[in-house]
C-alpha cells in the first residue's frame, strides 16, 4: 500500500490523465464488443487476442521500418478479414446456439491464438516506438507522451466514424435492424448471415485498430489478450448495449481506477484489481436487482 | 441408494482395478494419480454445469486454495513459512516421515475445509448470477485470485512455492504408491458422495434449477439454499485435489499451477462435456478419454498442445456438445431406461 499518490495532488492529475487518455481506448474495444454482443447475441472471450494480434500488425510494420501509426490503417484492414475468417469457420455455428456454447468456443479461439502468436512473434515483451515526444504540463510536474494522446485522438476519431456509417450507411441499418429483430429483418430481406460475418469483421476491425495503438503507446504480449477481454466486458455490462456515451464515461472511469489501483496497491496487483472490479460489479449490480426480484438478463 | 447386482460386480471390478492398477503399471503412477485428481474435477464440476446448468470457470478458484492451503499448512505447522519460501525449496528445513504425514493429514483437511466455508460465503453473491454473468464472474474470479495470490509475499509470489519433499521412508516407490492411494481414496469418497447425491431429491432440484429456476422458486423451493449447498460440495473435493495434485507437483506456482485457469479451469468443463455433462458417469468417462489422449499424443505436439488445446475445444463444442454419454444415449436409449415409441420416433424423423 502506498499512498503517496493522495499527498501529491500532481501524481493524482498525472494517474486521472493517464487514466482518461488509457480509458478511451478501452471504451474503443468495449464498443466493438457492444456491437457483435447486440447483433448476434455472442461474447466473444477472443476479443483481447484480436487486440493483441491488431498490435502485432503494427509492431511488424515498425520492424520493417515503416512509422507503427500507419498501422491504425493497415491492421484494421487485415483484422477485418481475420474476422470474417473466424466467423465463417467458428462463430457462425455458435450465433443462435446456448451462449455459454459461444463463450466456451471463443475460449478455444483465444487459446489457440495466444499461443499461435507466441509461435509466430516469441513471449517477449514488445513495444512500437513512434518518437512522438512527449508534452510537459503544470509546470512539468505532468508528463504525457504525445502518443497517448494521437492514440485517444484515433480512437475518438474512429468511434465517431463508426457512429456515422451506422447510422447513414446502408450495411448500418442493416445491421440495427438485425440486432433488433433478427427473424423480422430476415423476413424484410435482409441478409442476416452477411450481416453477421459483417459485423464480426468490423468489430476485428475495431480490436485492429485499438491493438495498434496500444503497440505505440503500451506494451504487448501474447498472453496480454484476456484482460482486454474483461476490460471490455465490464465496461459493457456497466454502460449496456448501445449506449455510447455510456461506454465511453465508463472506459475512462476503469482507466482512472486502473491507474490508481496501479500507484496505491502496485503493478502486480494492477490486472487483479481489474478482475476483482468485475466481480464486484457484478454482485452489486445483482443485489441491487434482487431488490426488485429480478437478476441480470 | 440402491445397488443392483450387475452394477455392484462393476463396483467391485473398478474398485480392484483401482487398487492394482499402480502395481500393474507401475511406470504411470503419477498419471494415474493425475488422471483421479481430473476425474474428481470433473464429476465435481458436472454438479453445477451439468445438474444445475451454472456454467462454472471458478471451480478452479477452490483448488487452487486447496493447493496453497495443504502446502502452507504442511509447511508452517513445523517451520516459519516465510523463511521457508524465501529459501526456495533448499534443504535447510526437512520433514520428518512423522512430521510430513501429519502435516499432510492436517493440511487436507484445512485445504477442504476452508474452500468450503469460502463457497459458503461467496455462493450467496455469486450465485444470484444466472447464465453467462455468472460464467465470466467465476472466469473473474479465479483469475482474480491467481493475479493476487501471484502478488503474496508470504506464499512465494512470482517465484513459487516448493512443496515439502516426499521423506525417505525405505524404497522408492513408496511416493508415487502414497500419493496414488490417496488420489484413490478421494475419488473414491468423491463418486460415493456424488452418487449418493444424485439418488435423492437433492438432485431432482438441481435439475429442476437447470430447466426452469423460476418456476422452481415458485414451486416453493429455496433454490439460492441448494445452489450454495451444491457449490459448497464441489469445493470440498475441489479443495481435497488441489491439496493432493500440490503434493504431487512439488511446486506451486500462482498461474500456471495453482490458478491454472488456462488448463486446469478449461481442463474440467471440457472433460464433462466431453463425456456428456448431466450425467454420473460422463465425467468419469470423459476425464478418462482426454487424460489418456492428452497424455498419449501431447507429446506429438511438441510444443503444438496448446494450438491442439484450442482447436480441440472449439471442435467438441461445436461438434460434439452432447458428449459421448448423450451419443450413447441417442444411439441406445433403450439402456438408458428410456421407453421409446416408434411412431412417436418416426413422426419426429419426418417432422425434421
Amino acid at each position: 500500500m502506498d499512498f503517496m499518490v493522495f499527498q501529491y495532488p500532481m501524481i493524482s492529475v498525472q494517474a486521472c490523465l493517464d487514466g482518461i487518455l488509457l480509458g478511451i481506448l478501452f471504451a474503443l474495444i468495449a464498443y466493438g464488443m457492444a456491437l457483435q454482443w447486440g447483433v448476434m447475441n455472442i461474447i466473444n472471450i477472443a476479443q483481447g487476442d484480436l487486440v493483441i494480434l491488431g498490435g502485432y500488425i503494427a509492431y511488424f510494420m515498425y520492424l520493417y521500418g515503416i512509422h507503427p501509426a500507419w498501422g491504425v490503417i493497415v491492421s484494421p484492414i487485415i483484422m477485418f478479414f481475420v474476422g470474417i475468417a473466424i466467423y465463417k469457420l467458428v462463430i457462425n455455428k455458435v450465433v443462435d446456439r446456448d451462449l455459454f456454447i459461444s463463450i466456451l468456443a471463443t475460449f478455444g479461439i483465444s487459446i489457440l491464438f495466444m499461443q499461435l502468436m507466441n509461435f509466430a512473434f516469441g513471449a517477449d515483451v514488445v513495444l512500437a516506438n513512434s518518437d512522438y515526444g512527449t508534452t510537459m504540463l503544470f509546470n512539468n510536474n505532468v508528463v504525457l507522451p504525445n502518443s497517448k494522446i494521437f492514440s485517444a485522438f484515433i480512437s475518438i476519431l474512429f468511434a465517431i466514424c463508426l457512429v456515422i456509417y451506422m447510422k447513414k450507411s446502408k450495411l448500418g441499418r442493416a445491421i440495427r435492424a438485425t440486432a433488433q429483430n433478427a427473424r423480422a429483418a430476415k423476413i424484410l430481406g435482409v441478409d442476416t448471415e452477411k450481416v453477421y460475418a459483417a459485423t464480426f469483421g468490423i468489430n476485428a476491425a475495431l480490436c485492429g485498430v485499438a491493438g495498434a495503438l496500444i503497440s505505440i503507446t503500451f506494451t504487448i504480449h501474447p498472453y496480454m489478450g484476456l484482460p482486454y477481454t474483461i476490460r471490455s466486458f465490464m465496461i459493457v455490462i456497466v454502460a449496456g448495449l448501445g449506449n455510447l456515451p455510456g461506454v465511453a464515461m465508463s472506459g475512462m472511469g476503469l482507466g482512472v481506477f486502473e491507474e490508481f489501483a496501479d500507484y496505491i496497491l502496485g503493478t502486480e496487483f494492477r490486472i487483479g484489481s481489474v478482475f476483482l472490479l468485475l466481480v464486484l460489479i457484478l454482485v452489486y449490480r445483482r443485489f441491487k436487482l434482487s431488490r426488485k426480484r429480478e437478476y441480470l438478463k | 441408494m440402491s445397488i443392483s447386482k450387475n452394477n455392484l460386480i462393476l463396483y467391485i471390478g473398478i474398485l480392484v482395478f483401482g487398487i492394482a492398477a499402480p502395481f500393474l503399471f507401475p511406470a504411470f503412477k503419477v498419471q494415474l494419480s493425475i488422471l483421479c485428481v481430473l476425474i474428481v474435477l470433473a464429476t465435481t464440476w458436472n454438479i453445477q454445469g451439468g445438474e444445475m446448468g451454472y456454467n462454472s470457470f471458478g471451480n478452479i478458484l477452490f483448488y487452487g486454495l486447496g493447493m496453497y492451503l495443504c502446502a502452507s499448512v504442511q509447511v508452517g505447522m513445523f517451520f516459519p513459512l516465510a523463511e521457508w519460501t524465501e529459501s526456495g525449496g533448499e534443504k535447510t528445513f526437512v520433514h520428518t516421515p512423522a512430521q510430513f504425514f501429519q502435516g499432510m493429514a492436517v493440511g487436507l483437511i484445512v485445504a477442504a475445509v476452508v474452500p468450503t466455508i469460502v463457497a459458503g460465503l461467496i455462493g450467496y453473491s455469486i450465485l444470484g448470477l444466472r447464465g453467462h454473468y455468472f460464467a465470466i464472474c467465476t472466469l473473474g474470479l479465479g483469475v482474480a485470485a491467481g493475479e493476487i495470490s501471484g502478488g503474496i509475499e508470504i506464499i512465494g509470489a512470482g517465484q513459487g512455492f516448493t512443496t515439502p519433499p516426499f521423506p525417505d521412508v525405505g524404497s522408492l516407490d513408496s511416493r508415487g504408491e502414497f500419493f496414488y492411494f490417496l488420489s484413490f481414496f478421494v475419488l473414491v469418497l468423491t463418486f460415493i458422495a456424488v452418487r449418493g447425491i444424485y439418488s435423492t431429491r437433492f438432485k431432482l432440484i438441481l435439475n429442476a434449477i437447470r430447466d426452469n429456476e423460476d418456476k422452481a422458486e415458485a414451486m416453493g423451493i429455496e433454490t439460492m439454499k441448494y445452489k450454495i449447498v451444491g457449490w459448497m460440495i464441489s469445493a470440498f473435493f475441489c479443495g481435497l485435489a488441489g491439496g493432493i495434485m500440490g503434493g504431487l507437483v512439488g511446486y506451486i506456482d500462482s498461474t500456471d499451477v495453482a490458478f491454472d485457469g488456462r488448463e486446469m479451469g478449461v481442463f474440467m468443463v471440457l472433460m464433462a462435456i466431453l463425456g456428456g455433462k448431466g450425467t454420473l458417469w460422463g465425467p468419469i468417462i470423459g476425464a478418462t478419454v482426454f487424460h489418456i489422449f492428452k497424455e498419449g499424443f501431447w507429446t506429438f505436439f511438441l510444443g503444438w498442445q496448446y494450438v491442439a488445446l484450442g482447436v480441440l475445444i472449439v471442435v467438441i463444442v461445436i461438434y460434439f456438445p452432447e458428449g459421448i454419454m448423450g451419443w450413447l444415449r441417442e444411439k441406445y436409449p433403450e439402456r438408458f431406461g428410456e421407453v421409446v415409441d416408434e411412431k412417436d420416433r418416426k413422426a419426429q424423423v419426418e417432422l425434421k
